[in-house]
């Protein structure tokens, strides 16, 4: 019986961080690509006494109430960045960092005011700051899931309008299409990504669910909707993980845990993503750059046989060095270039072979 | 003027808070012509194809394009931006860029389907860029990236063309390949708006002018209104080039 | 107010202060998130030097504090270097990521010792009256009050010494590093100052509040200055402002004193947005009626004086014609044309074509010089 709840409550956890990953991933690519990153946190963090005033309000805790609350103030707060950066010269971070904090400041003096009001009954809406995903239940998880559904089909709905906000926005005002309205509408999809989650990884947390799975998605790709759907995969991956490996041990928080999953996926990705990954491209560097060694070597064995009117003839190994620095390997490349078929070992020391003469004078034609 | 002229513009002033960017511009160009907008920098050559787009907020002034206002006539217009104003690195395909050209004809929520792919590829094919559909577009050069653009306006099949900096920052190849489209397009009876700002190949490519610092200096068929005495006036003292000998200096300097 | 009220308020005031030093150059630098970042990132090495110490008042919490703010710094900058992501991106990835390592040590470790996240991220200066700082045998005051002041004046005295270095590197990096002011230094002696201040901060307004007092002030203050010596005073005015009305509304209405000053300096923020004799709102849409006047009038002279003495100007020079072609309302234009008249700019060469004044002349020559 016990073992059972306890796998209810995983089951729950997992598909919960699930549909969260999905739906904050999915959106989060968005946000990543119009350099919006940071606006996912003003938004979390700017629910909190959205949620305090729906309880205030309604005085019930169901999760669909607290929601629009926090959809609303995170709405208003988006609103508010926005107009006053357009109506003054305060910048858009200043805007951000101000937005974030004072509507975090009105949600704990709301949520204080509900704690000496009414006693007790406000516990649980403490768990938005740090989220409480074992608290999750079926009723949750149906309450993630239509809303962050429904802004995911919108997604896909208006697919080219977003593609193109995302992309050139000043060009489609030109063609007709009110980017205007499409920003607002991208923006609200964002306000719901991040809304779903605040029960599950609290307000401090949310925006890396936003971030970091656009941020692993895009090294693996450069097409926008393989994009989309690594990062919905990695948010989704990520959220189960967190939820699993924090149900190994009591009193570990989900949310932390999930995080950190995504910043390992992010770390993962950065390094071994094949064409954007670091460490693709350093072992491509070397690779050039021992290409090039080796082919300066054969020019220069190139160049001594010319020297004797005879390009085949072979060198000793000394003679060749004498043409490079000291700390080049030539002995090292020779025995690659031997292992190509472009080099043989003969009497002499070194000599071109037939496909070495050829390759070589190619590349003394593209290198002039 | 016979007929409706392409583009009529009539005491335009554009302010950017509160300070004038371009004042009381008249302008008018007739249909098929390939003009080019020149002055220095800051004299207000963006702001001005950005104020006919309808981008920016006018102060005052008319602007008509064959006779109608720009929303009436928005199909009829291809807008060509600088190739600075995006982000190269976005995760998109040649094709893909190019086919955003037909969004505006496509209508809300409807895909681009094989007609727009067609067309696409067509509009690439005329730039010379056919084998590139599916490459990244962050795998582009400067001169690469100018050609899609032009194509992506391309396909969308107008009758007014404006296009800022097309030039700029392009290899000579790519330049040649360009004019000689923008020829093309005159040829079919288009009507091409550029801002310019290499003043050496204005007589070359152009055959008409507009020569602009905040105020409309001058403008008309180049030889008339790309004049040494006109230049003085839009750059001032800043003028570093010597003009060839066979410009036609005695023209009128104000030709409508 | 009773003793500890008082002990409180004025906590809260040195805090206000300290923190709108930092903050009024995060804001100029367009970093003012680095303060968001910052403040979280530091956890880790708070829960760290804890575990070390565990003592809550070490010295050396300050200290492993403010290596790792500069350590999340160093750490975007690395993200950033690689050009896989960009900065907004990067510092969304990096705190988050810090401040979750600071969560989970806490939950694995510190059990029931005094420190949990709550108290980190929400902070309580109600509290600081009950820990007192005892010097020779003498009670002299609560303990967090000096360690705030300590830091404050640190914050004075390091934008007092590198005022100059401050100003260039906040108005033009690129400026700084070419007359060897060494930009890189002054920007990590600032994400320094900035972790000290979030640091000693924590425990009476908590991580995400300190945002609030770092950033509301000094944007307040942007609103109110050009001049960087008066937006710096300003900020430090307005936070003690905020604090001061913060905390009298919590004594009051028996709430969070974190979050009411906070919310205190979004007020404050909010009266200044609107109301700012130069920057504010209603300054700038009244600034614009007006000037919708002169510039319709200096319009209106510059468009006479590019027609005049052309032969299109019989037609230009209509006021019929102003109402077609700078498409102004018949109303607007004939009551833009008494005002020009009255101001004897234009006069009227019969019932309805304007000529210039010599005085407009010179105006409207002036105005296209001025261009």
């Amino acid at each position: 019986m016990e073992h059972l709840f306890s796998d209810y409550t995983l089951r729950m956890v997992a598909l919960g961080s699930a549909v969260l990953g999905l739906v904050s991933g999915g959106l989060g690519t968005y946000a990543v690509l119009r350099g919006q990153s940071l606006l996912g946190d003003a938004i979390s963090h700017a629910a909190l006494p959205g949620v305090a005033l729906a309880f205030l309000l309604t005085g019930s805790k169901t999760p669909l109430a607290l929601m629009i609350g926090a959809a609303l103030a995170g709405w208003l707060a988006t609103l508010w960045i926005l107009s006053v950066t357009e109506t003054t010269r305060i910048k858009y971070d200043s805007m951000l960092a101000l937005t974030l904090s004072v509507f975090f400041g009105a949600g704990l003096v709301l949520l204080t005011w509900i704690r000496q009001r009414a006693g007790a009954s406000q516990a649980g809406l403490d768990t938005f700051l740090f989220g409480q995903a074992s608290s999750l239940v079926w009723r949750d998880v149906v309450a993630m899931a239509i809303p962050g559904g429904g802004a995911l089909a919108l997604m896909l709905l208006f697919w080219k309008e977003l593609k193109l906000l995302a992309f050139d926005p000043e060009y489609g005002r030109t063609m007709g299409l009110p980017m205007r309205r499409v920003d607002l509408l991208l923006t609200a999809l964002l306000v719901v990504a991040i809304v779903i989650g605040l029960q599950t990884v609290g307000v401090v947390l949310m925006s890396a669910m936003i971030v970091a799975p656009a941020a692993a998605g895009r090294q693996w790709t450069d097409a926008l909707w393989k994009m989309v759907l690594l990062s919905a995969g990695f948010g989704a991956a990520g959220g189960v993980t967190g939820a699993v490996l924090s149900s190994l041990e009591t009193g570990l928080p989900t949310g932390p845990l999930i995080v950190l999953c995504m910043g390992a996926i992010v770390a993962a990705s950065l390094f071994f993503a094949p064409n954007r990954g670091l460490l693709g491209q350093r072992l491509r560097r070397r690779r050039n750059a021992g290409r090039f060694q080796r082919e300066t070597v054969l020019l220069d064995l190139y160049a001594l046989g010319m020297q004797h009117a005879d390009p085949l003839r072979p060198h000793p190994q000394g003679a060749v060095q004498a043409m490079r620095a000291k700390d080049i390997p030539v002995d090292r490349l020779l025995m690659r270039l031997n292992k190509e078929g472009l080099v043989r070992r003969a009497a002499g020391g070194w000599g071109l072979t037939d496909a070495g003469l050829r390759h070589a004078e190619t590349l003394q034609k593209e290198r002039r | 003027m016979k007929g409706a002229a392409a583009i009529e513009v009539r005491d335009l002033t554009v302010a950017y808070r509160d300070k004038p960017v371009l004042w009381d511009i008249d302008l008018t160009v007739p249909p098929g012509v390939l003009m080019a907008v020149v002055g220095p920098n800051g004299a207000g050559k963006t702001t001005f194809v950005k104020a006919l787009l309808g981008l920016l907020p006018v102060s005052a002034g008319r602007i008509r394009f064959f006779d109608a206002p720009y929303e009436a006539s928005r199909q009829q217009i291809a807008y060509v931006p600088q190739r600075g104003s995006v982000d190269w690195d976005f995760p998109t395909s040649v094709l893909d860029v190019v086919m955003m050209g037909r969004y505006g004809r496509l209508g809300w929520i409807r895909r681009p389907g094989k007609r727009e792919r067609e067309q696409a590829r067509e509009a690439l094919a005329r730039v010379g860029m056919e084998d590139f559909a599916g490459r990244q577009i962050r795998q582009l050069s400067g001169g690469q990236q100018q050609r899609v653009f032009l194509a992506r306006a391309l396909v969308q099949d107008a009758r007014v063309y404006l296009m800022d900096e097309p030039f700029q920052g392009v290899d000579a190849v790519t330049e040649r390949a360009i004019i000689d489209l923008l020829r093309a397009l005159r040829s079919e009876g288009r009507t091409l708006l550029v801002v310019h700002h290499d003043l050496q190949t204005v007589e070359e490519y152009f055959d008409r002018v507009m020569l602009l610092n905040v105020r409309r200096i001058a403008s008309g068929p180049v030889e008339q209104a790309f004049t040494t005495e006109n230049l003085r006036l839009t750059y001032g003292g800043r003028i570093a080039f010597l003009r060839s000998a066979n410009a036609a200096d005695a023209a009128d300097p104000a030709a409508p | 107010m009773t003793q500890a009220e008082i002990e409180i308020q004025m906590l809260a005031v040195v805090v206000a202060a300290a923190c709108a030093l930092p903050g009024a150059f995060l804001v100029l630098r367009k970093m003012a998130m680095m303060s968001d970042a910052i403040s979280h990132a530091i956890l880790p090495g708070i829960v760290a030097a804890f575990f070390l110490t565990h003592n809550l008042n070490s010295p050396l919490l300050i200290l492993a504090a403010a290596a790792t703010g500069v350590f999340a710094v160093l750490l975007v900058e690395l993200l950033m270097s690689t050009q896989r992501v960009r900065e907004d991106a990067a510092i969304g990835l990096v705190f988050p990521v810090l401040f979750s390592i600071g969560v989970l040590l806490i939950a694995r470790y510190a059990g029931d010792v005094h420190l949990d996240a709550d108290a980190v991220l929400l902070g309580e200066p109600a509290f600081a009256p009950f820990d007192r700082l005892v010097a020779l045998g003498r009670d002299i005051g609560p303990r967090a009050l000096y360690a705030m002041g300590a830091v404050g004046l640190a914050n004075v005295a390091f934008v007092a010494l590198f005022y100059k270095e401050l100003k260039i590197a906040a108005f033009d990096a690129g400026l700084a590093a070419t007359l060897g002011f060494a930009p890189t230094l002054i920007h990590y002696g600032l994400m320094t100052s900035v972790s000290i201040t979030a640091v000693a901060a924590f425990d009476a307004v908590g991580s995400i509040l300190v945002v609030a007092l770092m950033v509301a002030p000094p944007t307040a203050a942007y609103l109110l200055t050009d001049r960087l010596r008066d937006m710096i005073l300003l900020s430090a005015g307005l936070g003690v402002v905020a604090a001061v009305a913060g905390f009298q509304a919590a004594r009051l209405l028996d709430v969070s004193i974190a979050g009411a000053m906070a919310s205190a300096a979004g007020v404050v923020f909010a009266i200044v947005w609107l109301a700012a004799p130069r920057y504010g709102v209603l300054a700038g849409r009244r600034r614009r009626i007006r000037q919708k006047w002169e510039f319709a009038e200096k319009m209106l002279a510059i468009h006479l004086f590019n027609h005049e003495g052309l032969p299109e100007a019989d037609t230009e020079h209509r006021i019929g014609h102003l109402e077609e072609h700078l498409s102004w309302e018949q109303d607007f234009a004939r009551r833009v044309v008494r005002r020009a008249q009255s101001n004897g700019l234009v006069r009227r060469a019969d019932d309805d074509l304007l000529a210039l004044t010599p005085k407009g002349r010179a105006a409207a020559s002036e105005a296209i010089t001025n261009l």
